[in-house]
């Protein structure tokens, strides 16, 4: 057992380190949210990851020939503790880099691998993923968009929901039905839809925050070319397992980058605000509570490593990578709850009034967060999926 | 970065788990529980024959010189048995009083004995006052023409009544700060005005005792250690010790879960597996979650104490808090889990549900550890 860095690692952190106090736009200004990109700040994000993708600080455990640096996910986490440590802004094509890229580097064509992963990294394509339905959401496998070969094209027909950045998204992951007479794993098939297709109409759908960031997309008859088709007909439901098995690990570094800046400003106003005429920070209460947050926020950490050791002596991540999701939503929820504690009768006031605290981000971020749980595989989904799969225990 | 453990000791694992599963079954740990003293001379001498009482000890002093990484396999294996008897007191308190504190000679009369299974040793450190600081210590050390005369009430002291000599923490002067003026004498038994009391306790395979010191008389050469410099050793001592409970209460954690995921599997109610229900898996779900993240944390504090890391202190706390509630919750759910039967003597679950309120309480609980955390964060 051993968590210190070799020299290369060392190297590569101060490197790291270097690059981002050089340069984090100046107009970027964090304050607590620690969620996906706002809408009002996609320009500024969208360069951000264009200077990242420049520098090689992305994608860097992709193949070099996919536009990747193939590094391990040494480098990856190190990339990532630097990021946080530096509250650097977010990387805006989440989605393509977690998701989209990994899953077509594992399953894609080599046309296809030439011709995705490095737009992905370089922020000029920004994806969405397909998946949910209006009828399936935890049952994902009950999906009813449906496609019909005709020619060397498929006929798309259906409706997503809750997709998010569908409104900037270039390309979309999307599961659909090719066979409805298979059973309900084997019939579908995963496509790399372009979004600006004929028969594809995205309508912003409001949420709990005010803002419109996720989507309905409505496919109507969308032609589809065969060579659009990922890792082979009705073999979609192992693709896109993958895709979220990818989601669990890297999204997982950035998550946990997030939590870590988010806790760091929570402590910041902890620090500033006071109750019953006594700083937080110094309140014996409060100061459980924070500790604990910052063991769990810790443990995700450490936990996250045991699950890269296992990457890193070529085997599967088990049990602990499984929890990560879970535990950082519970963290997370937490952490933005404690927030609205720590405000007050303060808690109350929204963006636009002078005397919101801090502009009124954490209410922003609190409102956010009831998603956590819901997105990427619902809590009690993340616990059915451990009892059975890791514990044993029976399907129902 | 390898955040593992390594083939030698998974060897050592599945070596200590086949020992044990022999050795020390629950007839065996219950017949314990009836007695003074945790273990049999024979247990005692096994263990002493399979290297574990000298495991973290140097080679000069009879020990195999491995480090709490390794000691942390075996603390798994035996929390998961709930092993009774004074191997923390002994190994990991008294003995490592005297490895971090001592000077060669008083190293080379007790350790080798202590390895060989001679010699049993204790830590009389906590008091009444039930404090884990500095602050805690009131007993007093008198110097005298005929040595140190020791005063005072020691309170939950592990297995004083069966140890061969007590490290007793006392007060030589009132510091600057209440980590100044103490100070660790070797005490033997039976020394005159030293009384041992065994006190009935709910967790029965952790003896607990009160040593009453009433003007016990030492010589100059008992002192372990600096006069007055006593703090900083039983300080490190403590968070090695914390280290390797925190491993002793995953182990006992993952036997829970194990234990009720196979209860969930085979108990049919309302015609199928109880495991079948989302109320039962959800539980089950969360007790793996609390025993992975014990584990996660406890394995990076003992790698951090084994590296003398300057983060070690933070380390050990944030994992002693976490375990200290992870046991006592993945204990209680299993006790839920297995419904009247949990309930029951007859089921081990108790055993389980006792070891970690003790557990949770020896060190330090959650609640001072985080305030240790909130301290070394600078909160």
């Amino acid at each position: 057992m051993d968590f210190s860095l070799t020299s290369e690692q060392q190297a590569f952190r101060q490197t790291v380190r270097a690059w981002l106090k050089e340069n984090i736009p100046h107009e970027w200004k964090h304050l607590g949210s620690s969620e996906i990109p706002r809408l009002e700040a996609y320009e500024l994000l969208r360069e951000w990851q264009r200077k990242l993708y420049d520098a090689g600080f992305i994608g860097l455990t992709w193949p070099k020939e996919y536009g990747g640096r193939g590094l391990t996910f040494m480098e990856e986490l190190i990339l990532h503790e630097e990021m946080a440590l530096a509250k650097a802004p977010p990387i805006l094509n989440v989605l393509g880099v977690g998701m989209a890229g990994p899953t077509i580097i594992a399953y894609g064509t080599e046309a296809q691998k030439k011709r995705y992963p490095s737009k992905i990294l370089s922020c000029e394509e920004i994806w969405c993923q397909g998946y949910s339905e209006p009828n399936a959401g935890s049952d994902l496998a009950s999906l009813q968009t449906r496609a019909v070969k005709d020619g060397d094209h498929w006929v798309l027909n259906g409706q997503k929901v809750w997709t998010s950045f569908a409104q900037v998204a270039h390309w979309m992951m999307l599961l659909a039905r090719t066979d409805p007479q298979a059973p309900r794993h084997k019939g579908i098939t995963y496509f790399l839809l372009d979004m600006k297709l004929p028969g594809v109409v995205v309508k912003p759908l409001r949420q709990i925050t005010g803002e419109a960031e996720f989507n309905e997309v409505f496919l109507d008859n969308v032609r589809v070319h065969e060579s659009e088709v990922l890792g082979g007909v009705n073999n979609g439901w192992q693709v896109g397992i993958t895709t979220l098995m990818y989601e669990r690990l890297t999204l997982g570094f950035g998550l946990q980058m997030r939590l870590r800046i988010a806790f760091d400003s929570l402590i910041e106003l902890a620090r500033r605000m006071e109750k019953h005429g006594r700083v937080i920070t110094k309140d014996p209460l409060w100061r459980q509570k924070l500790a604990q947050l910052w063991i769990d926020t810790e443990c995700l950490r450490v936990t996250g490593a045991r699950a890269i050791t296992k990457l890193l002596r070529g085997e599967m991540p088990g049990a602990e990578a499984s929890t990560g999701k879970m535990v950082w939503v519970e963290t997370h929820q937490r952490l933005q709850e404690l927030a609205m504690e720590l405000e007050g009768s303060y808690g109350q006031l929204a963006k636009g009034s002078e005397w919101a605290v801090e502009g009124g981000v954490w209410q922003h971020s609190f409102l956010r967060s009831r998603a956590n749980s819901i997105e990427g595989g619902t809590t009690e989904i993340q616990k059915n999926i451990i009892a059975e799969r890791l514990l044993g225990l029976p399907k129902d | 970065m390898d955040f593992g453990f390594s083939q030698e000791q998974e060897m050592l694992r599945a070596t200590a788990r086949k020992f044990l599963d022999n050795e020390c079954t629950s007839t065996f740990v219950r017949a314990r529980m009836e007695e003074p003293a945790g273990v049999t001379d024979e247990f005692w001498a096994k263990l002493a024959e399979q290297g574990w009482l000298g495991l973290i000890y140097p080679e000069e002093y009879g020990g195999t010189g491995l480090g709490f990484v390794d000691l942390t396999v075996l603390m798994e294996e035996m929390g998961r048995c709930v092993m009774p008897g004074p191997f923390v007191s002994t190994v990991l308190l008294g003995g490592l009083a005297i490895l971090e504190a001592g000077s060669l000679a008083q190293k080379k009369e007790w350790l080798p004995r202590i390895a060989t299974g001679e010699a049993k040793a204790a830590l009389a450190w906590t008091e009444p006052n039930a404090r884990w600081d500095a602050a805690g210590v009131t007993a007093t050390a008198r110097e005298t023409k005929g040595g140190v005369v020791l005063t005072g009430t020691k309170l939950f002291v592990l297995d004083a009544h069966t140890a061969d000599v007590l490290v007793v923490v006392a007060r030589t002067a009132e510091g600057k700060s209440p980590e100044g003026g103490v100070s660790l004498f070797l005490v033997p038994k039976g020394a005159k005005g030293m009384t041992v009391k065994l006190l009935p306790t709910m967790d029965a395979t952790r003896k607990l005792c009160e040593v009453n010191l009433k003007d016990v008389t030492v010589g100059a050469d008992a002192v372990l250690g600096t006069k007055g410099g006593g703090w900083p050793p039983l300080a490190r001592v403590i968070e090695r010790a914390t280290v390797a409970l925190c491993a002793e209460m995953c182990g006992g954690a993952q036997k829970v879960l194990d234990m009720t995921t196979e209860y969930a599997k085979i108990r049919i109610a309302f015609g199928k597996p109880i495991g079948t229900y989302q109320g039962v898996k959800h539980k089950a779900a969360d007790m793996l979650v609390d025993v992975e993240n014990a584990k996660s944390l406890t394995y990076y504090a003992a790698w951090a104490v084994d590296e003398n890391a300057p983060e070690a202190p933070l380390a050990v706390s944030m994992a002693k808090a976490y375990a200290s509630d992870a046991y006592r919750k993945v204990s209680a759910t299993g006790i839920q889990l297995h419904g009247g039967i949990g309930f029951t003597w007859e089921h081990d679950l108790h055993l389980y549900f006792k070891r970690a309120k003790s557990s949770e309480f020896t060190f330090g609980d959650a609640t001072y550890h985080r305030e240790r955390v909130a301290q070394l964060i600078s909160l």
